[in-house]
């Protein structure tokens, strides 16, 4: 794609034809803020908060506007905070903006925004309309319709990366409404369960079930890992609290999922914790097990192999490695079972 | 797979076949439906059951299980009879086509549909033209190709009809099948396999033997290839087999015949299972060592488009859990090898030398590169996609393949077909998921799906407790009455330890490969007596 040049902010930065201004800003680390764009989504261009003045004359949503070589763009002006506070206040002015008892305060976007442009008090002088709160239907998703800004990330996310289709928007105008399928509860409907739309709610109108009482989000620290279920290697960045109890799991966009992981991937690693893992080497005695120590439960097993090994020879001895298991421990297994048994007695589940 | 999970926008079309990719690969799944549903891509789907996917199909069959090759040879045999194969492709890039145009004569439509059990040969041509013309066709599979005892031909025919077509060794084409563990790729390239050392290198093969001799220190390694895994349970109640040092894998659940597992488990002189619980196959340990999990561990993983990952440590080891390559290397020392690993990277570091596709591949690249082997330098940026312009052996290689049935058929006294899978919200044995709180919830106990015409003839209602009979053992389940298996086809997810699907399947091996036949076995459904 040919390349282009604009002056963002007085600075000469580089994108390619086809780009929109956000698009070109956000690579070269300028930060446009934005409620509505997404980068895993198409864009809608609804929210407005991302307005720039292009070549020095209008106001446009850099989300939606073309990037054009030799084009000139200010991110922020008087008139561009003004309107950002505008707008802002616009959004607390309808629902329920509680950061109190928000279980994304610390992780929302439109917080950040407030507190960035230094929203006061929102005007109130439109009636709440009757929303819809429902924390129980689905035993992975929450959902406040009181925090919504009908931005549809969570729309274009189940149209475009799942493709459920679950959410989508109903009624017109200010009565506009998200609903799951034809209106039914999330639990009801046919969501999957794969939790992208949480993981791109720019607010706290759709969270985890699994955060509540599980630490502050800024007390929360992360790191990525690779998902232990299917073969697709999807990348995922683990949160866990101060107690170190895992809190979520977001899909992390370097990975070959692009961010998205499935219900196992989002909701699938409590096995970790449980109580039921064994912490313990075990010897069974007599019919029962018994807990050991490590010296005591290497020394028999290395024992016995030796003992069998010499009795009926190599190979009288096989292994079970793991497709479940690192790189590294696969080929330290084989290595055992082929340099220290002796024998070429070694598989893994790969035809199962 | 031959080719990226980011190529998928690079596709014309899909052949998924043998896959129900939204449930057990779902991030992929959805891609493909993303491509589909919204960037109008096209879609053939060939499987026993209705999916997902099937639902946004151009083309879908449903086939009996285990009718796999037929039905390739009959896209085949019209692609041919119509000169719609990539004859340039062909010609310069393969070899044996006239032996598989010779064996695909007799595979008409009207002979497929009667092997398939299909009432739509007239979509069979159809179909065909239509992957003609779509430049380029990816094909999809998973274990609904492999596990059957015709599985290596069925992999075969695959690659057959891809040649053909033309779609190997572009983007956007290949044969790519679904890795169904997050490290399934990485344990076989890295030797975990009966006949080969890391980087599949045959172990009966003098000169590989004596690499690794020098490599590893030793001498005298075994030239004789060993025994897979179904293989040792049959040579364990044969008295041969005497100790099995098992490593996160649950046979119990996982093998066919359960039965026939458990009484091999018993006749073992010596258990040892390293895992993270206690699973139904540790009930018969003498030896249990607690285990890490992933997010307790460092190491690398790759996954099914040949992509090395970087795993880190998330939470600390749990009680006394330890690492698995920690747990190896204390029992080898024991031995008396000299084992001196002091973290995952050098034992890495080894897989490097020992590994010529791995050769290029640090863990200081694999945290900001996106890497795929072959890699063989470090200055190589890895391999999106294989056979570019020549194939490992040279040419590629048309087999020509007949059908063949699976092992056992049905009968009056066991007149239905039982298939196994699995369901999106569990996984394998369910040791990992059935412990997870809502992973559990969402799907507490297993289930057989039963055609609701075969239902109103048994007289059983959704929901109804059932019992499921082969020759191999019986098991009582609920009954989910649906229209998705084919009529005679019952399906059945093996995660469930209260009603194990391997109760029932049978231990037929593909006599090439050693895959068991799970996907395939002759069963009966009953009500219970009240």
């Amino acid at each position: 794609m040919e390349e282009i040049t604009l002056l963002i902010d007085g600075r000469e930065v580089k994108g390619k034809q086809g780009q929109t201004v956000i698009e070109v800003a956000r690579e070269n680390g300028i930060n446009i803020p934005s409620l509505c764009y997404h980068p895993s989504v198409s864009k809608t261009g609804a929210c407005r908060i991302c307005l720039v003045r292009v070549n020095n004359r209008m106001l446009r949503p850099s989300c939606v506007e073309p990037a054009i070589d030799g084009m000139t763009v200010v991110t922020e002006d008087e008139d561009i905070v003004s309107m950002r506070k505008w707008i802002l206040e616009l959004l607390l002015s309808d629902g329920d903006h509680n950061c109190l008892y928000c279980d994304a305060d610390g992780d929302c976007e439109l917080q950040s925004l407030v507190k960035r442009y230094g929203v006061q008090e929102p005007r109130k002088e439109e009636p709440k309309r009757g929303r819809t709160i429902d924390n129980e239907s689905s035993r992975g998703i929450k959902r406040n319709e009181y925090r919504c800004i009908l931005c549809q990330r969570c729309v274009k996310a189940c149209r475009e990366i799942q493709v459920s289709n679950v959410w989508g928007f109903s009624e017109r105008g200010f009565e506009t409404r998200l609903i799951a399928d034809d209106d039914q509860k999330i639990g009801e409907s046919n969501c999957v369960m794969c939790g992208q739309c949480v993981q791109v709610c720019p607010t706290g109108a759709l969270t985890y079930q699994t955060v509540l009482g599980r630490g502050a989000n800024w007390e929360l620290t992360k790191e990525s890992s690779i998902c232990i279920y299917c073969g697709v290697g999807c990348k995922i960045d683990f949160y866990k609290n101060r107690e170190g109890i895992l809190v979520k799991a977001l899909g992390n966009y370097e990975g070959p999922n692009n961010g998205h992981l499935c219900v196992k991937g989002r909701f699938g690693f409590d096995f970790v914790q449980s109580p039921k893992r064994l912490s313990k080497p075990l010897i069974k005695r007599n019919g029962t097990f018994e807990e050991a120590t490590w010296d005591e439960a290497l020394d028999l097993v290395a024992g016995k192999f030796a003992e069998i090994k010499a009795k009926n020879g190599p190979d009288s001895i096989a292994a079970l490695s793991s497709a479940k298991c690192t790189n590294e421990e696969n080929y330290l297994m084989q290595k055992f079972m082929r340099a220290v048994i002796g024998t070429n007695n070694v598989d893994h589940c790969a035809r199962l | 797979m031959t080719n990226s999970i980011r190529e998928i926008p690079l596709s014309a079309g899909f052949l998924v076949i043998g896959s129900n990719t939204t449930e057990n690969h779902p991030v992929m799944g959805s891609m493909i439906k993303n491509a589909v549903i919204n960037n109008g891509k096209k879609l053939i789907v060939v499987d026993p059951r209705e999916i997902e996917l099937s639902r946004f199909a151009d083309y879908y069959f449903q086939i009996k299980p285990g009718t796999n090759i037929a039905i390739l040879n009959g896209f085949m045999h019209v692609l041919i009879k119509e000169g719609l194969y990539d004859k340039t492709f062909v010609e310069t890039r393969t070899e044996g086509f006239q032996e598989l145009a010779k064996t695909l004569e007799k595979y008409t439509p009207e002979y497929v549909a009667e092997i398939c059990g299909l009432n739509n040969p007239e979509d069979i041509p159809k179909a065909a033209r239509f992957m003609a013309e779509l430049k380029p066709m990816a094909l999809y599979y998973a274990m609904g190709i492999t596990q059957f005892v015709s599985g290596m031909n069925g992999v075969k025919s695959t690659a057959n009809l891809q040649m053909l077509l033309g779609n190997m060794g572009v983007p956007g084409g290949g044969v790519n099948p679904l890795r169904g563990q997050n490290n399934v790729q990485g344990a076989c390239d890295m030797g975990a396999l009966p006949v080969s050392y890391p980087a599949y290198q045959p172990v009966a093969n003098e000169e590989n033997k004596a690499k690794f001799e020098k490599l590893w220190g030793v001498s005298g390694l075994s030239a004789k290839p060993g025994l897979t895994l179904v293989e040792m349970f049959n040579a364990a109640t044969g008295g041969q087999l005497r100790a099995v040092y098992e490593m996160g894998e649950n046979p119990v659940m996982s093998d066919p015949n359960q039965n026939h597992v458990i009484e091999a488990l018993k006749s073992l002189e010596f258990l040892v299972v390293q895992d993270i619980f206690l699973t139904e196959t540790a009930q018969y340990a003498d030896v249990v060592l607690p285990s890490c999990t992933f997010l307790e561990k460092e190491g690398t993983v790759t996954n099914t488009e040949r992509r090395i990952q970087p795993m880190h440590q998330v939470l600390p080891p749990r009680g006394d859990a330890r690492d698995d390559w920690w747990i190896i290397t204390q029992i080898a020392n024991r031995m008396g090898a000299k084992w001196d690993y002091k973290k995952p990277q050098d034992i890495f570091e080894e897989i490097r030398t020992a590994t010529p596709s791995y050769a290029g591949i640090t863990y200081e690249r694999i945290e900001k590169e996106l890497i795929q082997w072959p890699c063989p330098s470090t200055d190589h940026p890895g391999t999106q996609y294989l056979h570019k312009d020549k194939f490992s052996r040279g040419l590629g290689l048309l087999t020509a393949i007949d059908y063949t049935p699976p092992a056992e058929g049905t009968d009056t006294e066991y007149p239905m077909i039982l298939t196994t899978g699995r369901i999106l919200e569990h996984f394998h044995t369910g040791t990992m998921s059935r412990n997870s709180r809502i992973l559990d919830e969402l799907v507490p106990e297993g289930f057989v799906q039963i055609n609701s015409n075969d239902a109103s003839n048994y007289n059983i209602t959704d929901g109804e407790v059932i019992s499921v009979s082969s020759r191999r053992g019986s098991i009582r389940i609920k009954a989910q009455v649906t229209d998705k298996p084919k009529p005679n086809v019952v399906f059945m997810p093996f995660h469930f330890y209260e009603a194990a699907a391997n109760v029932l399947t049978i231990d037929a091996l593909d006599p090439a490969c050693k895959i068991p036949e799970y996907k395939v076995c002759a069963c009966k459904i009953e009500k219970i007596a009240q």
